[in-house]
């Protein structure tokens, strides 16, 4: 055997030019290694990784949240330096000027910024809400399967890395973040990128099933007794609408990056052209997943704002029923509409008209959700708090982009809108309008639930101000771009078209909406730095719902003493009723800390990155170290730990400091 | 605090600034300035749907402020109703206003995807002209079966003419797309999609691919230019006279890789190229692609 073949075999097509990068890739790629770096010294400095493992190994939801959180606000972080490169590249490319970067660079980065914003931002961050919240709503003291939620978390880790790591090694697709055959098949792209694609969402896909599923059966067996399914809060019921979302789409997500998967490593003809593949399938197959995806995040947004307005109005939630029936139908509607995603693809008129009414129809529940909001405010007390001025802006932003996907749902207007700039313009509207402008509510909103002391009010309020004006001038200019016939993903364009101007306002509107995210990391610090100033106690906003009835910050257990629940917003009539839950103790059994989720991450991620650099001993390595891992740990007992009754009784006299 | 004026100052210029960068954008709003039949309807259609929905938008926007000014925290005279939970008249009416808006536009939606849709030929008096369109990497080549000519990234036209638009792809897939005249198709090997199109008048437009389809997409435009029947009839004589001729070796080497293709005549040397190019992709047994 020659040396080449033994090499072949041990490093597939790993070689040297895997890390040869372009000087901006590189200098990505130097900046990773430096942040890693710098944090591997700091946490030596302070003495830190015992702490860290801790956390690593933990199974208390609420830990798992904040990891959640910390892995989306980081990749938001990478994704908004995606975009300073798009719109740099878009505001300079002109005429005979190429810009900064070259096509391909380009197009690696815009997949790489939308695959990261919505599988890694945003799903992290509904995540991160739905394991720091929902088991405390509920009156629950964990979630229905544990272990299993560590897992989820580390198979989302797995994939974030894998996405990040072409930065470093290889290269990412170059093909749009839904990465369409044929251009996603070997013919058109050979390289390592689609495989990084296929396998960070593959493997992270896996770990959101998991998800949906645990909180789907969290929600369904773990409520507080007499919380009847009609007495759950509205955020509770929208967890469970978008887990039952993710368990109905996500398989067909798995399914389809499996075929392509096949296709590419083992020349089979799923999705090619020609050889008897169908490209038209995957588009079908990919937004049967992708659709209902786009209500998974916002369900969750929807549950939220179902949340804040009404504890910031003092008031009970306007039309509760309906707003159930209003998520329910949004829910089933949602796998009734993908095929809007493609309109153009020639089906036909009557199938188009189907599909395009059924886009419409969604409107109809989702605008009753948003009059039922305006009408909790109605004859209330309305404190303007940050939180509320997120729902106003969220109320403005997604009515006006729900416009622009009504004019959309009517196929023969989408002829003339799909692909360009005002689609960009619409998405972003709803993901950023919706989903962004929720999460942030959400964390101003539970953050002393957490903490006991809240965030510093006026930056959070310049915060606002700067995301809004921001976001107006970063999308404006996309929708007139669209009405100018501007595709999207253009790294180049004719000085003569008069689009310059507008990609540089909108690259201002970028700028200001980075000067918000800044404003947002000072105001954590400083909200940190004063925290004595801004104590508050256990119920900082005169919350309705249960999760404010545990000590702050909650304990492992989250209830001492679980509750017992007869109304509605649980938690306001304890109060008003005055029946605050007895102090009779009794042990606390809760899962013992495991370091099986990380280690079982760590052999998936050996088995991806194999399999994208075709290693197979490392592959098969990889791939039975998770399967013998998971068979030792699902066959072993004792995984269990009895907290005591003086143990609950110490913690539960010392609640309220941090 | 004097830090947060001068940067509340440097914000409001700056939106000023970028609001009158947008309004004296010399960019042509094709999709609202429309130079063909089909574009025009889909205007109307835009303008139709926009204005329906601003009978659930203004309603929303008073609605919101006002309400949100009345019963802010400071005005105590305001009512306040803490426990009340809803009114079945009033979410009966808005399950019931946006369900007949979406009604009417149901009704819209039907009709016009039907008489607008991209299959259908258009009624004139006037002979349609066939134009086959092959999305290339990455360039576009228009044949006119009918005149015996070929072009890559220049696409003539007769004004007041019905064009029938055979689409397919040799490449990834591309959307075919010329905003002045009217909406997108995709192009997809192995397969024929069909966009019918007349322009009005004399005039030029872009027309560009709308799909990510790779390295060169960027540069993947064109120019349409609609021309009075003698002008385009010039041009079909000129470009048989002097085009290169485009057989079988032609094409193959037309269809490799290339970027930012400069427009070229050619001379079409066989009549069935188009429908070669989609049978590239057909199994040999004949049975097709699914679906």
């Amino acid at each position: 055997m020659d040396f080449t073949a033994i090499t072949n075999f041990l490093l597939g097509r790993l070689n040297i030019d895997a890390f040869i990068h372009d000087p901006i890739m590189e200098g990505a790629g130097i900046a990773l290694l430096v942040g890693l770096l710098g944090a591997t010294i700091l946490l030596t400095y302070l003495k830190r990784w015992k702490w860290l493992w801790k956390w690593m190994t933990s199974l208390d939801p609420k830990k798992i949240g904040v990891m959640y959180l910390v892995v989306a606000t980081i990749m938001l972080l990478r994704g908004l330096a995606d975009v300073l490169l798009i719109r740099t590249q878009q505001a300079t490319s002109v005429g005979s000027s190429t810009g900064i970067l070259t096509s391909d660079h380009f197009q690696q980065i815009f997949s790489a910024h939308g695959t990261i914003m919505i599988f890694f931002v945003a799903m992290g961050i509904v995540f991160g809400v739905f394991n720091l919240i929902v088991p405390q709503q509920i009156g629950a003291r964990d979630v229905a399967f544990p272990f299993m939620n560590s897992v989820s978390f580390w198979l989302f880790a797995v994939g974030m890395v894998l996405i990040n790591a072409p930065l470093l090694i290889g290269e990412f697709a170059a093909t749009g973040w839904l990465a369409y055959p044929p251009l996603s098949e070997l013919q058109y792209s050979p390289g390592v990128g689609v495989d990084y694609w296929i396998w960070s969402l593959q493997i992270a896909g896996i770990g959101s099933l998991l998800s949906g599923i645990n909180f789907f059966v969290t929600i369904l067996k773990k409520r507080a007794p007499g919380m009847k399914l009609m007495k759950m809060p509205i955020f509770v019921w929208s967890v469970l609408c978008s887990t039952s979302l993710i368990m109905f789409a996500f398989p067909i997500l798995t399914a389809t990056l499996g075929m392509l998967s096949l296709d590419r490593l083992m020349g089979m003809h799923f999705f090619t052209s020609g050889g008897g593949g169908n490209p038209m399938m995957y588009i079908n197959l990919i937004w049967a997943w992708g659709h209902p995806e786009v209500y998974i995040l916002v369900l969750p947004a929807f549950g939220i704002f179902s949340e804040i307005v009404p504890v910031f109005s003092g008031k009970k939630l306007f039309g509760y029923t309906s707003m159930v029936v209003a998520l329910l139908a949004i829910t089933i509607l949602s796998f009734t509409v993908w095929l809007h995603h493609f309109f153009t693809m020639g089906a036909g008129a009557d199938v188009n008209t189907l599909f395009g009414i059924m886009t419409m129809v969604i409107a109809i529940p989702t605008g009753v959700k948003v009059f039922n909001w305006i009408f909790t405010m109605y004859r209330g007390r309305i404190k303007f708090a940050t939180p509320m001025l997120w729902f106003m802006g969220f109320v403005v932003t997604f009515t006006l982009g729900g416009v622009a996907g009504v004019l959309m749902a009517v196929p023969s207007i989408d002829f003339q809108f799909h692909n360009s700039l005002f689609l960009v313009a619409h998405f972003h509207t709803m993901i950023i309008g919706g989903v962004v402008f929720a999460a942030f509510a959400a964390f101003t909103y539970w953050f002393p639930k957490f903490t006991g002391f809240t965030l510093n009010e006026r930056l959070g309020s310049y915060a606002f101000w700067l995301w809004l004006v921001g976001f107006l001038l970063a999308f404006i200019p996309l929708y007139i771009l669209g009405f100018m016939g501007a595709t999207r993903r253009l790294d180049h364009y004719d000085a003569s078209l008069g689009w310059q101007g507008l990609f540089i306002v909108a690259g201002v509107g970028v700028l200001l909406i980075c000067a918000g995210v800044a404003m947002q990391v000072l105001q954590v610090i400083v909200s940190i730095r004063t925290r004595n100033a801004n104590r508050v106690g256990t119920d900082p906003w005169n919350a309705r719902n249960l999760e404010w009835a545990t000590p702050t910050p909650p304990p492992e257990y989250n209830f001492a003493t679980i509750p017992v629940v007869s109304t509605r917003d649980a938690f306001w009539e304890m109060k008003q009723s005055k029946n605050i839950p007895s102090k009779h103790y009794e042990p606390i059994q809760v899962p013992k800390s495991s370091a099986f989720g990380i280690f079982i991450g760590f052999f998936a991620l050996l088995c991806g990155f194999a399999i994208i650099w075709h290693i197979v001993l490392m592959a098969l390595f990889g791939l039975f170290g998770v399967i013998i891992l998971l068979i030792i740990r699902l066959t072993s007992d004792n995984n269990e730990t009895t907290i005591s009754t003086e143990e609950i009784q110490k913690l539960e006299t010392a609640g309220g400091t941090v | 605090m004097k830090k947060a004026k001068v940067a509340f100052i440097v914000i409001l210029v700056v939106v000023i600034v970028g609001t009158l960068a947008m309004l004296i954008s010399r960019g042509n709003l094709d999709v609202l300035n429309p130079a063909g039949i089909i574009a025009s309807k889909e205007r109307t259609l835009i303008l139709i749907t926009s204005f329906l929905s601003l009978f659930v938008v203004i309603p929303v926007f008073i609605l919101l402020f006002s309400i949100a000014w009345k019963y802010r925290e400071g005005n105590t005279k305001a009512v306040y109703t803490p426990d009340a939970s809803g009114n079945r008249l009033l979410e009966l009416l808005w399950w019931a206003i946006p369900t007949l808006i979406i009604l009417i536009l149901a009704v819209i939606t039907v009709q016009s995807t039907h008489e607008l849709d991209p299959y259908k030929t258009i009624a004139s008096d006037v002979k349609p002209l066939t134009v086959q369109v092959v999305a290339l990497q990455w360039k576009w080549l228009f044949i006119y079966p009918a005149q015996g000519v070929a072009s890559i990234n220049y696409l003539p036209i007769p004004d007041q003419t019905p064009i029938n638009f055979e689409v397919t792809s040799d490449a990834a897939m591309n959307s075919f797309w010329i905003p002045s005249l009217g909406g997108q198709i995709y192009a997809m090997s192995g397969m024929s999609t069909q966009l019918h199109l007349e322009a009005d008048g004399v005039g030029t437009y872009r027309g560009s691919s709308a799909n990510i389809s790779g390295a060169g997409f960027s540069g993947m435009n064109f120019k349409a230019q609609s021309m009075s029947r003698a002008d385009f009839d010039a041009w079909v004589q000129s470009t048989t006279q002097a085009g290169v001729a485009l057989g079988d070796n032609a094409y193959r080497e037309l269809a490799l890789p290339s970027q930012n293709n400069i427009p070229i005549g050619y001379k079409l040397m066989d009549g069935d190229l188009y429908n070669k190019i989609i049978l590239k992709y057909m199994p040999a047994d004949g049975t097709g692609m699914g679906m």
